[in-house]
């Protein structure tokens, strides 16, 4: 029961990007179109989900037995994350080269993707059980593929729209931004946190 | 003059933050309060010219199959080095900015200097390159948390400016707020690079 609501949480409540503000560059630099985004948020979800899960073991196994928890943490994090997107990589290029093919450049990006290390060092801070951590992973994900989807969906639409020169590009999806999190901010009753 | 033109170019032209727009997450988040928006800029000032000095000198000696990960040793090691400060001198900035400060890891202006440029160039170009992006970013960061803090809480700085006439519009501390102000800041960033060109 728990899980399930720290999953509906982290998807509508904390959103990832909207009010989190982690993952904003692929939002905006991704977001073009609705089929490049979906593939974007699948291949977040699914290093998330696995980053969340390896970072937790790290830092509950390794880590804090060692009392290094302070000093390395951050140096221990994004190697196991940069090294798990190689793997990934790796693993989804031998097994299924159509996966391959559909994710395949956006792979290398998430790397420094900042939802992706942020969501590691927030499982730590905030002492998630195991099975709380694939949750909050999960929704996590979740949350920005819903977020990146919906904002490609709105852009494809803009193309036809008559937007004022200074403000096509960057500027306009920031404003758009700012009104999908406007409007994510009534989600904030739904879970009493 | 090569090296006043590298210094020169991330305050305003190749600014990172009004346009090129990278390293957003930080920008969007802590601008909340000005002196949330200056801790930031100088905390990723510090990282930014340590790492791409550091990068700048040892460039030689990186494989290049490897080099990512390299860099990011180094900018993970100065960020932690950033962190252990501000928590023991600033407690209660370093309270307020929160995640944010290890997120300077994978600040992509960061990697993004070290990749375009430190990677390339000499030690002197890099140190003043990553200084003039470091101080475009602060300044970007100052600037659009002034506006926020004025708007949202009539001060600046926790200095009430504006009387007591002057109702804050809260929405500009929370995260619309920060889409917003941003988007229109671009917007006018647009306009007059366009009317001067």
């Amino acid at each position: 029961m728990e899980a399930l609501l720290l999953f509906i949480g982290s998807v509508l409540v904390n959103n990832f990007v909207l009010a989190r503000f982690l993952g904003i560059c692929p939002f905006l630099g991704v977001s073009k179109k609705v089929e490049t985004a979906f593939s974007m948020g699948i291949a977040t979800t699914f290093v998330m989900t696995l980053s969340g899960v390896a970072s937790w073991l790290i830092q509950n196994y390794i880590l804090v037995p060692f009392g290094a928890e302070r000093f390395l943490q951050y140096v221990a994090f994004i190697l196991v994350i940069a090294s798990l997107v190689q793997l990934v990589e790796m693993v989804i290029q031998k097994t299924s080269p159509a996966l391959y093919q559909a994710l395949g450049i956006f792979l290398p990006l998430i790397t420094t993707n900042c939802a992706i290390l942020g969501l590691a060092l927030l499982i730590a801070i905030k002492q998630y059980s195991f099975i709380e951590s694939i949750a909050f992973s999960f929704g996590a994900g979740a949350g920005f593929t819903l977020a990146i989807t919906m904002m490609a969906g709105i852009r494809e639409e803009l193309q036809f729209a008559d937007v004022p020169k200074p403000l096509q590009g960057a500027a306009i999806t920031l404003i758009i931004a700012g009104l999908m999190s406007m409007a994510f901010m009534g989600f904030s009753g739904l879970i009493p946190m | 003059m090569k090296i006043w033109k590298d210094f020169i170019k991330g305050l305003w032209e190749e600014n990172p933050t009004f346009r090129l727009l990278i390293g957003m997450c930080p920008v969007l988040a802590v601008t909340n309060a000005a002196i949330n928006g200056v801790a930031m800029g100088l905390a990723t000032l510090f990282v930014l010219v340590c790492s791409s000095t550091i990068i700048s000198l040892i460039k030689n000696l990186i494989p290049s199959k490897v080099r990512i990960p390299c860099y990011i040793v180094v900018i993970a090691t100065f960020v932690t080095i950033a962190d252990l400060v501000l928590a023991a001198y600033f407690p209660d900035i370093h309270a307020v900015l929160g995640l944010f400060v290890p997120l300077i890891v994978v600040n992509c202006l960061i990697l993004g200097r070290a990749e375009a440029f430190a990677s390339k160039n000499t030690v002197t170009r890099s140190f003043f390159d990553a200084l003039g992006m470091g101080l475009g970013f602060t300044w970007a960061l100052t600037f659009l948390s002034i506006i926020r803090e004025v708007l949202g809480m009539g001060s600046i700085f926790g200095f009430r400016v504006l009387g007591e006439w002057f109702t804050p519009f809260l929405i500009f501390v929370l995260p619309p707020g920060a889409f917003i102000t941003l988007g229109i800041i671009v917007g006018l960033m647009n306009t007059f690079t366009r009317k001067t060109a």
